[in-house]
């Protein structure tokens, strides 16, 4: 038995993860997770948890239920100051094309870095935060793969116009699930009156946390960001609370999906934009009119002429996952797109993909085949998310 | 037990005459997690050994199973089809993928023994 295409969390097959162990790094919460069971995985260069014992199909299913606590203090957290937050939110609006100018303190906003294609360099979190040591500044989140990348970005572009500091004694953890708000609200109060896509600076059960109230399931939760130091004893607290159950990368995943949410180097990368990855809901109004980030030409040109391909939902009619990478076919069996995040659905009990097809075949209800393992397997283009979000609007 | 032979690629076969019984072993369905999807050749299809027999998916990875041995499948378990998580739950009695009529029984001399499979196990742990 040989494993032939994995999720992307387990880009690695078992042996290779005891021989390239030495190379890796650790989040602080390493040893809980091995005190847990965990199956450790490498990912984005760090020894992360896949699964606990429970498995990943327990794992998901525990967090649409009630409550899960990931790690993903592999990802990276970066403050940016300046004089005031128009300066501050004027230098990021040279590099990504949300608005940040109108950005209210205490709230959050989702977008990515592009290139001068429009392309997309990565996704993140933007939260606009008070405290009194930094006064009014903005607090980013970005993947643990191009956490490099983007800071080298961010200095070349921005170091003279904000300060940048990447938060490496820092951890995130992420609540996740139904039971996510009453959790937190019994270790902190005022986490209560926070609703989908806000952040604050608050105290759980006695340790200074950084929380926003978003998450990568669909389901309410939080993100929460801790001193290294602090982060094991949050995360015992945390666990300790009934109904909150360790996830590994591995449901953090299928969640995703299932979400309909995008996973950075699979479903968008430098190779797509964003209006062919269906995100220009990201982009406000005065940014797509005015542009001024990088590839926003590129980007107006698709708004006004529409795009080649599209990244839409699909789902098999049968019961074999078809995986990233496979080809989809039309009914003529010409080729006309690539799935780009594709697997088993536990809370659907279906598989469950997404992709890009051409424009000409991206409406719900469109017939495609999927080619996987030189069978054609009949699917459709469906709207997303495979499982409706629950979030917390207020 | 000691009738089960093992192959380096975690796939276990019991002979009953010139018929095998083959699946994946208990360690291979751990290291898959949950089993999500199982598909088997078609009855009267000759497979050879060591090439591609059957497909086992589980929540995050597709894995190959590989013919332990030459043969034409005689059987398939197809209660796996709508139940795959049963190679989870007993990958060496019903979580068995197919039957396989043996076309030589010189092959099951170079296959191991439980006591060999265990050491490989140990040695990939």
């Amino acid at each position: 038995m040989t494993t032939t295409s994995t999720a992307s969390t387990d880009v690695s097959s078992p042996a290779g993860a005891s021989s390239g162990a030495a190379a890796l790094q650790r989040t602080p919460l390493h040893d809980l997770h091995l005190e847990l069971g965990a199956k450790m995985v490498p990912f984005a260069g760090y020894e992360m948890p896949v699964n606990y014992p429970a498995g990943i199909m327990a794992e998901h299913l525990h967090c649409r239920s009630a409550a899960g606590l990931f790690d993903v203090s592999h990802m990276g957290q970066i403050r940016l100051v300046a004089e005031s937050h128009d300066a501050v939110a004027a230098a990021l609006e040279r590099l990504c094309p949300a608005d940040f100018l109108g950005l209210q303190t205490g709230r959050q906003r989702y977008s990515f870095f592009t290139d001068n294609q429009g392309g997309i360099l990565d996704d993140l979190m933007v939260s606009r935060l008070q405290d009194a040591r930094h006064g009014d500044h903005l607090f980013m989140v970005v993947n643990a793969a191009c956490k490099a990348q983007d800071l080298s970005h961010l200095q070349a572009n921005l170091n003279h116009r904000c300060e940048i500091t990447e938060l490496a004694d820092r951890a995130l953890l992420a609540l996740q699930g139904p039971a996510a708000g009453e959790v937190l609200a019994r270790l902190a109060p005022e986490s209560g009156a926070m609703t989908f896509m806000t952040a604050r600076v608050l105290t759980i059960a006695g340790i200074d946390c950084i929380v926003t109230r978003s998450g990568y399931t669909g389901e309410d939760g939080f993100e929460i960001s801790v001193s290294n130091a602090s982060a094991t004893d949050l995360a015992r607290r945390l666990l300790a609370e009934a109904g909150v159950k360790p996830i590994g990368l591995g449901a953090r995943d299928s969640l995703r999906l299932e979400a309909g949410l995008c996973l950075y180097g699979n479903d968008i990368t430098p190779q797509t934009t964003p209006v062919e990855a269906d995100l220009s809901w990201a982009i406000g109004k005065r940014r797509r009119e005015q542009g001024g980030f990088p590839g926003s030409g590129v980007l107006q040109r698709q708004w006004k002429d529409g795009v080649a391909r599209k990244r839409v939902g699909i789902q098999p009619d049968g019961k074999a996952p078809a995986r990233a990478h496979t080809e989809i076919a039309d009914a003529a069996g010409q080729v006309i797109g690539e799935i780009t995040s594709g697997g088993f659905g536990p809370s659907v009990n279906a598989p469950v993909a997404m992709g890009y097809v051409a424009a000409s075949h991206a409406a719900p209800g469109t017939r495609l085949n999927l080619l996987v393992r030189g069978k054609a397997l009949p699917a459709s283009v469906v709207a997303l998310p495979f499982v409706p979000h629950r979030y917390r609007r207020g | 037990m000691s009738d089960l032979r093992y192959t380096k690629d975690h796939e276990w076969l019991r002979a009953e005459g010139d018929i095998v019984t083959v699946g994946i072993t208990p360690y291979a369905q751990e290291q898959l997690g949950d089993v999500v999807y199982v598909e088997l050749p078609e009855v009267g299809r000759k497979v050879e050994q060591g090439k591609e027999m059957a497909v086992v998916e589980s929540v995050k990875a597709a894995s190959e199973v590989y013919a332990p041995v030459s043969g034409e499948v005689v059987e398939v378990n197809s209660a796996l089809t709508d139940a795959p998580a049963t190679v989870n739950e007993d990958a060496l009695g019903k979580g068995w993928f197919v039957k396989l009529k043996l076309a030589d029984p010189g092959q099951l001399t170079g296959l191991m023994d439980e006591a060999a499979y265990k050491a490989l196990c140990d040695s990939e742990h």
